[in-house]
This record gives C-alpha cells, sequence and structure tokens, in this order.
C-alpha cells in the first residue's frame, strides 16, 4: 500500500541516513550481508554499518576495481556484498569489473552509487555521474533501482537484500523531500502511479518525481490533467504500465537525473516504440557535461525542475493533438 | 605426508596432453601459457587440494581461481583427469553449445570456482573467497594462478595492498612466470621488475620456484602454509610452451593454429619424453 503525504517537505532525515538505517536493518537478519567502501564511507554513510558490525565492514581504501571484483569472489562463497562509493566511480569506474566478476559470474553483488546525477553538486562535472543509468543498463541481469525518498528507501534496501541478483541502486547522499507515508510498502519492477490524470503521463524517477508533482499541480490549474508514475525501478521496466499510460492518457514525459541517452527516457522509449508509440519527451541531461554549482542551480541549468517539466507537458500536448 | 610425485608428474604429462589434443580439436586455442601451467595444476588437483570432484560445490572445499581466464583449456584438462566432468567433454572446447569455452566460466563448468577472463579481476575474487571463507570460519585455502603479463594490470596491486591489508593468509597466489606476453617479452612490452621483490614489498610471503618441478611447487606450497599472517606468492619460473613440442617450436606461442594430426605427434613426443625420463627445454628430468 502506498500513500503519498499531503505535503511535501525537505525530509529530516538525509538519503544516506536512510539508507544505512535500511542496510543495518537487513544485516542484523542476515549476518552473510558485508559491507565494502573505498575510503568514501564518510561521504556514503555507511559508518553506522561498521559501529553496528564491526566485523563486515569492510573499507578497502581507493580502489574500487579490486572492491568489486572482490565483491564477486565473495558472493560466491555465499556473502551478499554491498559495495559503495560515488555513481560515478559505481559505473565508469568499474564496469568491466561488475560486467565480468559480477553480472557475467552470475553473483549476488550490490552496488550502490551515491551522489547520482546533479547531487553531485560542489565536486562538479568530473564527479557528476550522468551516464551511470546508461552503462548498467546494457548488461544483462542488472536490476537499476532509484529510490525517491527515505519510506521508498527502506522498502528497497530490504528487496535488494533479500532477492539474488546484481543490483544498481543510486541515490543522492544529503537533501531528499519526504514523499510517501511511512508504512508504504513498494515492489520492485513495478512502478507506482501515484496521481491520477487523463491528458498526459509523467513517468519520473529518483528526485525528479518531486519536480513531477509539482509540474502536475501546475497544469491542474490550467486545466491539464496530469498522471505521474513513480518508475523507480529502471531495469527491468514496467513496460505493462508504461503501455497503460500511453493507451489511457496518449502522451507521455519522462522526468530524470541523468543523460536522457540510455537512462529512463531511453528505457520508456523503447517500450513505446515496440507498442503503440505515443508523443513523447524526455526531462534529462541532454548530451553534457555536468559542472559545478549547488543542486539547485544545477537543476534549473539542466532543465530539470517542474516548469521545465510542464513546458515539455505543454509540448507533449500540442503533438498530441495534430 | 609422503608425496607420490611420480603420479603427479604423471599428471602433469597428461595435462599436457590432453590440452593439446582438445585444442588441437578446437583448431586454435592458448596453448602457450597452458602449457606453462600444467605442473602447477598437477600439484594442486594431483593431492594437494582439498576437493570432491563428485562434489565440485562443497563447501569446506579449497578453491582455485584461475586468473589467466584464457588458459581455460589446460584447467579443463586437469579437471577432467580429476573426474569433475568426462573426458569426452575436452573435445567440445569452442563449439557451439560447449560446457568448456575459451575462458573460464563458473557458471558453465563443473569445478571452475570463478569466471574469469578480462585480467586483473581474478586475483581480487580470490581474495573476496579467501575473506569470505576466513569470515565463515573455514581452513580453507583459497589458490589463484595469475599470469606475468597479467601482472601489468594495476589492479593486481590492488587485490595484492587488500590482501595484505586484510591478512589473508589461506592465500596462495602462484605466478606463471614464463617471461612472454600475446605481444611478445615482458621485458620489450613493459618491463616487470623484480616480480618476487614487488610482491615481498606489498607483504606477501614469497618464494620462486622452478615451474615445471612439481616436487618444488609441492614443497613451497606446504612451506607458504606454515607462514602465518600474511598472504603467499610462488613465483613459477618457467618457458611458456615448455612440455608441448609443438609450441616449443614457436619463439612467440601465445595462441597457435593447429589440428588433430599436429597434435597427435605433440602427444607421441610428450609420451615418449615421459618414458624416456628427459623433460625438453629444462634443466630437471621428469
Amino acid at each position: 500500500m502506498v500513500k503519498l503525504r499531503k505535503e511535501i517537505l525537505i525530509s529530516p532525515e538525509e538519503m544516506r541516513a536512510a539508507y544505512c538505517g535500511a542496510l543495518v536493518e537487513e544485516a542484523r537478519k542476515n549476518e552473510k550481508i558485508v559491507s565494502l567502501d573505498c575510503d568514501l564511507s564518510n561521504s556514503c554513510g555507511t559508518k553506522g554499518f561498521k559501529a553496528a558490525f564491526p566485523d563486515r565492514a569492510f573499507n578497502l581504501g581507493i580502489q574500487e576495481q579490486n572492491a568489486c571484483a572482490m565483491a564477486g569472489g565473495l558472493a560466491r562463497v555465499g556473502m551478499v556484498p554491498f559495495l559503495h562509493t560515488f555513481a560515478a566511480f559505481a559505473s565508469r569506474r568499474i564496469c568491466d569489473q561488475i560486467f565480468m566478476s559480477c553480472t557475467y559470474a552470475g553473483q549476488n553483488v550490490k552496488i550502490v552509487g551515491c551522489d547520482s546525477g546533479v547531487s553531485a553538486a560542489f565536486n562538479g562535472g568530473t564527479h557528476m555521474a550522468f551516464e551511470d543509468v546508461g552503462i548498467l543498463r546494457v548488461m544483462p541481469h542488472v536490476t537499476i533501482v532509484e529510490p525517491s525518498d527515505p519510506v521508498m528507501m527502506r522498502s528497497v534496501v530490504r528487496q535488494v537484500a533479500e532477492t539474488d541478483g546484481v543490483f544498481y541502486l543510486r541515490m543522492p547522499r544529503k537533501t531528499v523531500y519526504d514523499l510517501y507515508e511511512p508504512g508504504s510498502e513498494f515492489t520492485v519492477g513495478r512502478a507506482e502511479t501515484i496521481r491520477e490524470g487523463s491528458d498526459v503521463t509523467i513517468i519520473a524517477t529518483g528526485m525528479e518525481v518531486r519536480h513531477a508533482l509539482q509540474a502536475a499541480e501546475m497544469l491542474a490549474g490550467e486545466g491539464v490533467s496530469v498522471r505521474v508514475v513513480d518508475m523507480f525501478t529502471i531495469k527491468p521496466i514496467d513496460a505493462q504500465c508504461i503501455r497503460k499510460c500511453a493507451a489511457e492518457t496518449g502522451a507521455v514525459v519522462t522526468c530524470e537525473n541523468e543523460s536522457i541517452i540510455g537512462g529512463l527516457g531511453s528505457a520508456v522509449a523503447e517500450v513505446l516504440v515496440e507498442s503503440d508509440p505515443v508523443p513523447m519527451e524526455r526531462i534529462g541531461v541532454q548530451d553534457e557535461f555536468g559542472e559545478v554549482g549547488s543542486q539547485s542551480y544545477l537543476e534549473e541549468r539542466f532543465g530539470l525542475t517542474a516548469p521545465f517539466i510542464a513546458e515539455k507537458v505543454k509540448r507533449v500536448l500540442k503533438r498530441k493533438k495534430l | 605426508m609422503v608425496q607420490n610425485f611420480d603420479k603427479i608428474r604423471r599428471l602433469s604429462a597428461d595435462i599436457r596432453i590432453e590440452t593439446t589434443k582438445a585444442i588441437g580439436a578446437a583448431g586454435f586455442g592458448h596453448i602457450g601459457g597452458a602449457a606453462s601451467i600444467a605442473d602447477v595444476l598437477a600439484v594442486l588437483y594431483g593431492g594437494m587440494m582439498r576437493i570432491d570432484p563428485k562434489n565440485p560445490d562443497w563447501p569446506d572445499r579449497d578453491w582455485m581461481i584461475l586468473s589467466k581466464g584464457h588458459c581455460g583449456p589446460a584447467l579443463y584438462a586437469a579437471l577432467a583427469l580429476a573426474g569433475y566432468f568426462p573426458m569426452e567433454w575436452l573435445e567440445t572446447i569452442n563449439k557451439p553449445g560447449t560446457r568448456l569455452p575459451s575462458h573460464a566460466d563458473c557458471r558453465k563448468t563443473p569445478g571452475i570456482d570463478m569466471s574469469t577472463g578480462s585480467l586483473g579481476q581474478g586475483i581480487s575474487s580470490a581474495a573476496g573467497i579467501a575473506l569470505a571463507n576466513r569470515l565463515q570460519g573455514r581452513s580453507s585455502w583459497t589458490y589463484c594462478i595469475v599470469g606475468d603479463g597479467e601482472t601489468n594490470e594495476g589492479e593486481v596491486w590492488e587485490a595484492c595492498e587488500a590482501a595484505n591489508h586484510l591478512a589473508l593468509d589461506h592465500f596462495i597466489v602462484f605466478v606463471d612466470w614464463n617471461k612472454k606476453q600475446l605481444d611478445g617479452r615482458l621485458e620489450d612490452i613493459c618491463k616487470p621488475m623484480d616480480l618476487e621483490a614487488k610482491f615481498r614489498a606489498f607483504g606477501f610471503d614469497t618464494a620462486t620456484v622452478k615451474g615445471y618441478d612439481a616436487e618444488a611447487i609441492w614443497n613451497a606450497v606446504e612451506a607458504a602454509k606454515t607462514v602465518q599472517g600474511k598472504p603467499h606468492c610462488i613465483l613459477l619460473d618457467t618457458i611458456k610452451g615448455l612440455g608441448v613440442p609443438l609450441a616449443e617450436a614457436e619463439e612467440f606461442n601465445h595462441y597457435l593454429t593447429f589440428g588433430p594430426e599436429e597434435a597427435r605427434k605433440s602427444c607421441e613426443e610428450i609420451e615418449r619424453r615421459f618414458q624416456e625420463g628427459t623433460y625438453p627445454g629444462g634443466d630437471f628430468k621428469w
């Protein structure tokens, strides 16, 4: 049961705290869970795991490639390793290790990339992963999830821990908004329609879900009925939900905090072109590098906020009428 | 334990024979580096490792990760000879639908402990396996064979740092020091410097032995097992292609194309030399 909050406010809990709390809870139930860090445990927020389970936390230093292939080895003997680093390193830096020693080898490894997209903020373009989902999405048998708030994080981490296979979880580490009432439960692989509407569907993921809801509210004032879907599982994508939304609303806008090439927008487009295509627009980074700035500046800079989404919705509605 | 080294030497000849036959049946393959690890495989699968070929997933077994995964055919020969799967499988190497692909694959082959082939990763995975066994309270040994050319990969040294930091003392790394890599001699491609000194600098207990001397390899492993608190590296000083005449005939034998008839002739020569007790190209006799 998923219930949206009446008022959406900044969460008192940072996303990394929600993540670590959820992981510690799972680790209490499953003694095979171990945490691997690459000298970023302060940033990724996993110190709480080390405090709770000092013998199951391994900070391997600045060596992501070894850490990832070691995770494959740990999993081969039945451990459940969670590897933490920035999203840029969790994808670009170790993509061959994820491929070869994790998914090709059929191992139960969990990769967690924090500082997703513009949330890398003042670390700037070098650290700003817009391509992580694209890199991971082409690898067979990798499940990609991007929880949009702390309540969802708890629900998703539990499933990541309990489900065999390679998972990639991307998240901002600090400020997020509370979207869902405590106790809401989600199912990995099944999108949630969190606002009903009949003219157009906005399919969003991660921090873009809040902006999508804001855009829907703005457009409601103009007489546009907008459906909003939280597509927190990017792979395998909920094709049934996409097809249903396309059939019922006749237009789709995707919103993602990453490159529109290879990410959510691509995944949704792939589903649509193989069923009954409807006009579609994509909010996301338009084949650009990241840059330094506050998250709010970068959200504007890359056109990720509600006014940009509302514009895209109007554009897609014009195409729908043609 | 008194070891029957005659039996292990017989096994190393058989690994060379079966590997040569299998690659000959495929028509091509990585014969050079397969030949140079035949003796260490004979030691491991001929008595050193705690294994049960009828129960390849036995949790309390010892583990062996072939980080230089392209030499899968030599390992397949060792596994078949040890009884993991029927000998007939060896002739299916690289054929459509085979369970024996050119690079080692733990999802396809009984007895393969980790998928390898992208160099540098197998030693990391092996360190993870050694750590997992320790976490689970097992006394299992984890063995790993790394190519000398493979040590070009930075990840090898990341793995060594981690193995040292974690004091993985049930972890034994063999380096197949055959002096050649795909494109030529290590000295010409990317100088390896003093490999034993490098491993020692990374905190390993180290030894160098003749890589084709089964008794020396066995004794080095036994000696390594007495050293606690650090990982181990045994450098196998050897020659690429050693013991397989058709490979010995080529200066650069990383990957050769040959058919069943050439394979047959080489296998006869391997058997003849074994019966004679002579070992080609080296100072050691069978």
